[in-house]
């Protein structure tokens, strides 16, 4: 009986607790090498002027912000007005990276529910299914994908066969493909950190509901989704963040017309004519919006009590 | 009691229960009257639990009908049944604090805002709870998460409260106070109490009626002491409270009494069961109503096996020349003076206190 009534902590033992700060330091020194190394670079490189060959100068300037932010004209001269083009790129990544999560929720609940709601060995292997495409990398998915959804690719053939449609249906390079790409790629993401929130769900307590009156929809609101709202949470995070930064489904099912921060700042790196501070530039910008809206999100979250 | 069918607070007939092709509750008629304390009694994997579930809606029975002051709850969901229940391990919602708890069956019944507070107000005062109405799940203790259900339970006013087990998870201290609140509480509200146990002390100390159920079949239905005095068969007389049973030859059944001859030839009257038949049989004697007499004397005689203290008495274990063990108990007085180990004694069975059981 013991173990049922889970008395939120107390039962942590003190012995261990010497050991924490070493436990720790293997993380701390692969975080700090490869995460906040890297990015303190980055934030350095954003405020230098640019090699014109990629690289950079070792000399301080905010060239790379205003280009971000501001249009000075074709010379450099006129008066600043406010640059649309690279804003219009962030709105669209965020707005895309949005839908995604959406998405990969609306599919992802439903699928992590079914399979966290099997039993024994049905659970093994569906969740064995759904971790079968990381067994082919990303970039091969995507440019599978966009065989199949191209004007001559299986989907239309199939369709024009089969008389239901008489011209190709244009899916490629389209903001549908890259949605279609971006949800895709992330869904699984979104699966398996709420089918471990659901399997750790106490399923008495949707009896307990039902037993004071609630319904089926009452329950799902007020018990089911609190008590699995941890990893809708991390699920919404790791489809949301590496959807805006994505670069593989914009540049392959995308095209030119819908390009992503992700392509943006990977153009700005890749061959010779790229701009370093800019690059780094926009991918400071980027991480800082991320930052301010998961901090955003933490406060609501003190506010309401759950930390 | 003359019964009219209000007087029926949930009415079990026939009802049988299969999971695959065992029965958990095999043909069970049972019915249970308005504003009782009523104790479905059994052991571990008898079907309590089932048939708790039954009536509250979350499984379907296979067999027979269950019916809440007259109307049939077939085809009902739980959350359109008037009954809550206590659960086993609480199931209380850990996102909540206490107050919301106790306040979401109210705020689904559409109490509105104002009432639905001041009633959990008035719930948690009766459990005595008020000054941890802001607390979360996880900062209580067993026993007041225990009293959290219960309230949450209450609140919503059933016509009928299920308590599965509730005490099981209190330690023996808490168990006995949280008894008698239990009992206060039935008493004071008037809701009809399905309480259940597998432990016949809890049973007999706090229920009007008592349904001994083994193996998904109803033993006997009765007030506690009817349960205890006149056990209508050998595993109620086993299951509840300590007995000896011991062989005898049935020579005569006339009604409600019967002779019997003991092994060593003393022909003894006893009270018996409806269906007792003449032949072999079992006289069940309470410990208590086993007198220790002088050897070769009394109804039975015997070696004493082994003395135990129990505080308030002493239990006695003796061996029957053919090899039977029996328990007889004695006070604890000045004045008693106890056998030795190895002494020869006699047994005396009390005028009444032997009953005659089929298996
Ligand atoms: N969901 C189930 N599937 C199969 N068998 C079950 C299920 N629930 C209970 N049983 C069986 O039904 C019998 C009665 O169980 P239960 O009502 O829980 O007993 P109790 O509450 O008296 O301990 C047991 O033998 C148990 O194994
Ligand atoms: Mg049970």
């Amino acid at each position: 009986m013991a173990g049922v009534i889970q008395a939120g902590g107390q039962t942590k033992s003190n012995t261990y607790t010497g050991f924490g700060p070493l436990l720790l330091l293997p993380s701390w020194l692969i975080i700090g090498f490869f995460l906040l190394l890297p990015v303190g670079m980055m934030l350095i490189y954003s405020f230098l002027t640019k090699e014109f060959r990629g690289g950079v100068i070792w000399e301080f300037s905010l060239a790379a912000y205003d280009q971000f932010l501001f249009d000075r004209g074709l010379f450099g001269d006129d008066p600043p007005k406010i640059e649309w083009t690279y804003i219009g790129i962030f709105w669209r990544s965020i707005w895309q990276a949005g839908l995604a999560t959406v998405l990969c929720l609306l599919i992802g609940f439903p699928t992590a529910w079914f399979i966290a709601t099997r039993s024994g060995v049905n659970k093994s292997i569906w969740l064995f299914l759904v971790t079968i495409p990381y067994w082919v990398n990303l970039l091969i998915r995507t440019i599978s994908m966009k065989f199949l959804i191209r004007d001559t690719g299986p989907i239309n053939e199939w369709l024009m066969a089969g008389g239901v449609i008489s011209e190709p249906i244009h899916m490629i390079n389209t903001a549908f493909a890259v949605q279609l790409g971006l949800f895709y790629s992330y869904l699984p993401f979104m699966v398996l950190p709420i089918y471990a929130s659901v399997e750790r769900y106490n399923f008495a307590l949707s009896e307990a509901a039902a037993d004071l009156y609630a319904s089926r929809w009452t329950t799902l609101r007020h018990v089911i989704l609190p008590s699995v709202k941890p990893g809708i949470v991390a699920g919404c995070i790791l489809v949301f963040v590496p959807s805006l930064g994505a670069f593989l489904a914009p540049d392959l099912l995308g095209g030119a017309k819908n390009f992503m921060i992700g392509s943006l700042i990977e153009e700005q790196f890749k061959g010779n004519a790229g701009n370093w501070p800019f690059g780094a530039a926009a991918s400071m910008i980027l991480l800082s919006l991320v930052l301010i809206a998961l901090m955003f999100y933490a406060r609501s979250q003190r506010q309401q009590g759950h930390f | 009691m003359s019964q009219t069918p209000t007087d029926i607070a949930v009415d079990v007939q026939n009802v049988t229960k299969r999971y695959g092709t065992t029965a958990a509750l095999a043909n069970l008629t049972l019915q249970i009257r308005d504003n009782e304390f009523f104790t479905l009694l059994g052991p571990s994997g008898c079907g309590k639990t089932t048939l708790l579930r039954s009536i509250a809606g979350f499984e379907n029975i296979s067999e027979g009908t269950i019916s809440l002051f007259g109307e049939s709850l077939a085809g009902l969901p739980p959350n359109k049944r008037p009954i809550n229940t206590v659960f086993q391990h609480y199931a209380l919602f850990p996102h909540m604090s206490v107050t919301d708890n106790v306040l979401f069956g109210l705020l689904r019944q559409r109490v509105p805002d104002a009432d639905a507070r001041k009633r959990v107000g008035e719930v948690l005062d009766m459990v005595q709870l008020s000054a941890l109405a802001e607390r979360m799940p996880s900062q209580l203790s067993g026993g007041q998460q225990q009293r959290v259900a219960l309230a949450r339970a209450l609140a919503p006013r059933p016509r009928v409260l299920l308590l599965d087990e509730p005490l099981s998870a209190l330690d023996l201290k808490l168990r006995q106070e949280v008894r008698i609140e239990l009992q206060q509480i039935q008493y004071n509200t008037g809701i009809t109490f399905i309480f259940v146990t597998h432990d016949q002390e809890e049973a007999i100390t706090m229920s009007d009626r008592i349904a001994v159920i083994s193996e998904g079949e109803l033993q006997q239905v009765g007030a506690p002491r009817d349960i205890y005095e006149s056990p209508s068969n050998r595993f109620v007389a086993d299951f509840i409270g300590e007995t000896n049973l011991i062989d005898v030859t049935v020579n005569s059944v006339n009604g409600d009494t019967a002779m019997c001859t003991l092994a060593d030839g003393t022909a003894i009257q006893c009270k018996s069961a409806g269906d007792a038949t003449t032949g072999a049989g079992h006289l069940s004697v309470r410990p208590e109503r086993l007198t220790l007499t002088a050897s070769d004397t009394g109804d039975l005689s015997g070696t004493v096996k082994r003395l135990t203290y129990l505080g308030t008495d002493m239990r006695i274990t003796i061996e029957l020349n053919d090899g039977t063990t029996l328990t007889a108990r004695m006070q604890n007085t000045d004045d008693t003076t106890l056998p030795d180990r190895g002494d020869r004694v006699g047994l005396q069975i009390e005028p009444g206190a032997a009953r005659l059981l089929t298996d």
